[in-house]
Parts: structure tokens; sequence; C-alpha cells
């Protein structure tokens, strides 16, 4: 009998080119190589300087999506960029995929949008895949059993030259989730509960890998917001092993097997699974029931709270800082905070499903005087698939914004900003000091909180605006 | 890359703990297609006022940051996004060492791969580090120790390809192109 695999170990030992020794790290083979516009243009420069070509172009998927405005382009069909370093910065990627050979999904393409909602879309992240990309947030194509994983640039002329990495075996740690969660709670609020737990460096070295009931239980969709926010525990990546769910998702999209292929493709997927004797370094257990509504209340991603719960004290001048700078009190709830923006959108809460649940919320009801809500799909087909249930309608009768598809608030590079001291609930993954602008306090939420919060004009429990029926 | 073995400098330290690479470099500041100039948004947001000058309760823009290019960070340095602009913007504003208990992987892949040592200690070396600050400290990576300024060692851990890479000013790209054999005969074999 062979040793019982993880699934990381299988996908690991399917990409070895060479296996790792003492002196030198595995060479790992890369399927998909995922580029914007941000983290590739010195990586093109480099292989330009060094006169050499992209190995595997047609493993490539590149978009725009960070620098890029969210608001229309004019009737002139100009587009409104906040400096004009961004507008440069993009055509910089339009011109290096010309000549290097790459197929860009561009202003042009109805297959735009935020590169780890679009990879998913159009089938292009597939089990068992090894995927990179500049850009931390990759561990998103794990929930599809994949190996994905942010790489800086100098890694991305890596791939770009020879389709390889250079990489050690990152540690398991298995995040195990049983029971069922409570009505009203949602993957992010799962995600933020458990980098509660684990730490924002919890995850350091490691691999996640997310099982039991209540992860088999997710959508695809709520799998890839859970595996989206693994970067914010400090893991490599997050992976989810795949089943009927991650089947059905794929099954028809225009970059997914067909035919013949398709049921090789499932035949092999279905391996794909940690044995049932395999051993993690690490096992971390968390109760579905446990989980509450969950919103941060500090400047990273590990110090979150239970909606209804109390801040808890600051234990050191580093959370005495976090506190100062965010003007929250500890020994009381989030609840009652009072608002500026809210954010509905990114690579963590940007797709239909997403919105849906903020919709939801919000119909019928008014975005509160005092805030200014933005909602901001994750990619052209999100948009349109919104627009064509009508969830456009109830944002902009509620009083929020509707934008074009983008990374937008998240990292707030294209101008879509919060300003100083101003307070955002948002549905992204980062409330680092200034990541929203400079000053900008930020509460990490769900789609479903940040809803309720920009109705109330202070930080509302999404499961008061639930109760009315409306709850799904 | 040029090779790196050895490197003496007085060290300057900020304290905190979970350092993230938006404080290193906020995300306005990525919109550039080069490599270079990155050092003058190193830490921008705590570096200046809202006004634009200059903090002064700030380290970096303290006399005594002078020509220091060793920073002893508190635990969990670089956490947070891939950017490589943040290795960037640190060897652009004069660091070639960065030093701490906690190193998070992105971010030291990428120093080590731009030859900025990213060199993770023992809680307590760390903590004696972060207790001194200003300190001279030789830094031999062929040795793999941390020389103080009485004469006490640190030794440390490194991986054994980036300390090659370092020393030896190997380029990593160039390695992984040499293999082009093995890579051509894993895509026949996976075809």
């Amino acid at each position: 009998m062979s040793t019982p695999r993880t699934l990381l170990d299988k996908v690991w030992d399917a990409h070895l080119v060479r296996a790792e020794t003492d002196a030198t790290p595995a060479v790992l083979y890369i399927d998909l190589h995922l580029i914007h516009e941000v983290t590739s243009p010195q990586a093109f420069t480099e292989l330009r300087e060094r006169g050499l070509k992209l190995r595997r172009p047609d493993r490539m998927l590149a978009t725009l999506d960070h620098s890029t405005p969210t608001t229309r382009a004019d009737a002139n069909r100009q587009r409104h960029y906040v400096t004009a370093q961004a507008e440069a910065q993009v055509h910089t990627l339009e011109a290096n995929c010309r000549k290097f050979g790459v197929e860009l999904r561009g202003w042009d393409s109805n297959e735009r949008g935020i590169v780890h909602v679009i990879g998913p879309e159009l089938g292009a992240t597939q089990p068992g895949m090894t995927i990179v990309c500049g850009d931390s947030h990759t561990s998103t194509h794990g929930a599809f059993g994949a190996l994905a994983f942010g790489i800086g640039t100098s890694e991305v002329a890596h791939v770009m030259a020879s389709q390889c990495l250079l990489q050690r075996k990152p540690k398991s740690l298995a995040v195990e989730v049983r029971g069922t969660f409570a009505p009203g709670i949602g993957a992010k609020d799962l995600i933020l509960h458990v980098i509660g737990i684990i730490g924002i460096n919890g995850g350091t070295g490691h691999v996640i890998e997310y099982r039991g009931d209540a992860i088999r239980a997710l959508s695809m969709e709520e799998r890839m917001t859970v595996c989206n926010m693994s970067i914010e525990a400090g893991a490599k990546a997050g992976l989810i092993a795949p089943d009927e769910v991650t089947f059905a998702y794929l099954h028809g999209r225009s970059l997914a097997p067909k035919g013949e292929q398709w049921d090789a493709a499932v035949a092999r997927w279905k391996t794909l699974h940690s044995d049932a004797d395999a051993r993690f370094d690490r096992i971390v257990h968390i109760d579905a029931g446990d989980v509450r509504p969950t919103v941060s209340y500090g400047t990273h991603p590990g110090m979150v709270v239970g909606i209804d719960q109390n801040v808890p004290a600051a234990n050191s001048a580093q959370d005495e800082r976090a506190l100062r700078y965010m003007q929250i009190e500890s020994g009381k709830s989030m609840l009652g905070v009072p608002v500026d923006i809210v954010f509905v959108g990114s690579c963590t809460n940007g797709r239909l499903s997403d919105l849906r649940a903020a919709a939801n919320v919000l119909a019928g009801r008014k975005v509160a005087s005092t805030v200014r809500m933005l909602v901001v799909p994750g990619s052209v087909a999100v948009q349109r698939a919104a627009e064509s249930e009508g969830l456009d309608e109830i944002f902009r009768a509620a009083g929020a914004e509707w934008r074009e598809p983008g990374c937008s608030m998240c990292i707030a590079m294209n101008g879509d900003l919060v300003a100083p001291g101003q307070l955002a609930v948002s549905t992204s993954n980062r409330n680092f000091e200034g990541r929203q602008g400079p000053g900008a306090r930020t509460v990490l939420a769900s789609p479903q909180t940040a809803a309720a919060s920009a109705i109330a004009g202070h930080i509302a429990d999404p499961r008061d605006y639930l109760s009315a029926g409306a709850a799904a | 890359m040029k090779p790196l073995r050895q490197l003496r400098s007085r060290t300057i330290v900020l304290p905190f703990e979970n350092i993230d690479t938006d404080r290193i470099i906020p995300a306005r500041f990525l919109t550039t297609t080069e490599r270079s100039g990155l050092g003058k948004f190193a830490f921008q947001d705590w570096r200046y006022r809202a006004d634009g000058s200059p903090d002064p309760a700030f380290v970096l823009n303290q006399p005594r940051a002078r020509g220091a290019e060793i920073l002893v960070a508190g635990r969990n340095f670089g956490c947070g996004s891939s950017r490589e602009h943040a290795p960037w913007a640190l060897l652009d504003c004069g660091i070639r060492a960065v030093l701490s208990s906690e190193i998070a992987d992105i971010f030291r892949g990428n120093a080590l791969k731009n030859g900025l040592l990213a060199i993770v200690l023992s809680e307590s070396e760390h903590r004696y580090l972060l207790d001194h600050p200003g300190i001279e400290l030789a830094i031999d990576l062929v040795a793999g120790h941390i020389e103080l300024p009485d004469g006490g060692r640190f030794t440390f851990a490194m991986d054994a390809f980036a300390r090659h890479c370092l020393i030896e000013g190997v380029d990593q790209l160039g390695f992984l192109l040499r293999c082009e054999d093995d890579i051509a005969r894993f895509e026949a074999r996976a075809a």
C-alpha cells in the first residue's frame, strides 16, 4: 500500500519537474499564470532585457483590474484614470500582450474582470492545477482543489520564461469545520472567524486545507471567499477538495474540458482529496455553530469580533495603537459605530451571490443619507448577470452607486478612495492602516453586514434585516 | 545579482508587529512600471504628516537612521500583499537587511531574490536587538552568524539555496532556464 497523501501532496507531486534536495528547491511546473497590469510590467521588461520569450503564452490569462477606473467611459469613449501613470500602466500591459502574443481580456472584452473572479468564471481554474499570479489573493483558486498562490514580480518573470518556479514544499494545516451555520451567516463570517482564531501569522509556511461537512455545504462562490483570505492568515494557499459542487460549477464553462475530455477530467479530479489516513502537520477544529456575523475592529484581519460581542481589551501598545487609529473602544460591541462608506465588491466578495446577498438586504430600503455606498461587480460577466436579474436597479433605488468592474476601493489604486478619518464597512480582505486610502478606517464584513450597515448608517446586525421573510 | 557575503551596519528599529506591505509601500505608488525610484515612498504614510512634512517622531526621519542599512522590525514583518515593490522600496532607501522573529513568506522570498537579506532570529535574540537600537552588527552570510559589538554572536538559518544564490550572486532565472531539458520532458509526459 502506498503512503496516504494529502491533497497538497497529490497536486505537488504531480507538478514536480525536479524534486527538492537539501541544496536546491523543487522545480515546480505551473499550469496557469494569471497576470494583470500592476505586477507584470517589470517582468516583461526583464524578459526584453534578457532577450527571452514567453515559454507558454497559451498558459497565461491576462486582464486589467487594479488601476482601472470604475466609472463609465465618457461620451467620447474616454476613460478617466486617477493619474496619467495609472493610464500608462494599463497601456503598458496592452502593449506587452500584443508584443509577446498573450490574449488580453481588456477594455473591449466581455471577459474582463478581477483576475481571481474571471479565472473560475471562464473555467480556466481547474482542480489539480498549479496556478500563480503576482497577487496574494491567488489563493482564491484553491477553492477548486488547485494549488494556487501569490508570487512576486521576479517569480512572474520566472514563470513567463520557464513555466516553472523554484519552491520549497509548504507544510499542511487542516482547518476542519463541522456543523451547521446559523441563518444569516456567510462564508465571509467564517473566514474572518478562522483568522481570528489562528491569527494573521497562524498559517505562515503552510497551505490550509479547509475540510469538513460545513465546507462541503458551501457553494463554489462561498468556497472562493474562504480560500481568498487564506493569505490573511499568512498561509501560502488555501485548498478545498473538488466534489460534485465543483464539477457542476465548471461544467460548460468556455475553457473547461468538453465531451470525452470532460469525463476523463472528472475521473481524474475525483482522486483529488486527502486520503483517509493522510497526516497533516497541524489540525484546527472549528464549530460552524460558533460563527456569528463577524467584523474586524482593528488594523489587521486577525482583529475580529462577533458583531454582537464586545471588542476585547487592548493587550499591548500595538493593540492600543490599532484601537486609537480605528477610534474604536474596547468593552463595547461594534454595533452602532457610525459609517461613512460602504463598499461591496473585490475578489473576496464581488461575485453574483455576494451582490444578491447585499441586494436581498437592500431591496425596498434606502441607504442612510450620511452613507456613500459603492457596489462594484467583480467582472463584466457578474455585472451583466446582476443587471439581467435587476440587482443594479435595487442598488440604484436604494441610493448606492453601481460601478464598472475592478478591484476598486479594496486596494484604492484607481481613485476609489476612503477619505482620511472616514470609516468604511468593506467586503474586501484587508483592513491595514491606509489600505483604502491614507487615514482610512476599514471594517471588514460580509455583504449582508455591509448592506445592513449602509441602511442603518452605523454598523448593524444583518440578521435584523433578514427576519422579514427575506432570509434565503 | 552581485554576490553578498558580509554586511556591517548600525541598526534602526521599528518595533511594531505585523508591518504589512501596504505600510511599507502604499498601493497608490504601485502604478509605476519601473523597479527603481520607490525609496522616496517607503513607509510614506508613517514618514510624512498630512501636510507633507516629515514626521520627526518616525525613526527613518531621524539623524541616527542616516546610513543605517539593517532594519530590525517587530514580528511578522512584510505580511499582506505579494508586491515586490516592498523590497524594491526598502533597498532604494538604503536598507539591505531586515531582521525579525518572523517574516511573512512572500515578502521573504521577494526580498532574497533582490539581495535584501531577510533573516529570522529567535525570540530572545530578536528582543535583544529591539532593546538595543543603533548598535553595529556584522552579518556574515557565509558563516551564518551575526556579530554583536560585545563580541557575542547570533547564528541564523537560511534556506541553503537562497544563501548560495546570495553568496555566489547566482541568477535564479538562469538556474531555471538551465532546467530546460527536464521541463520539456515534463511537458511531453503530461501532454
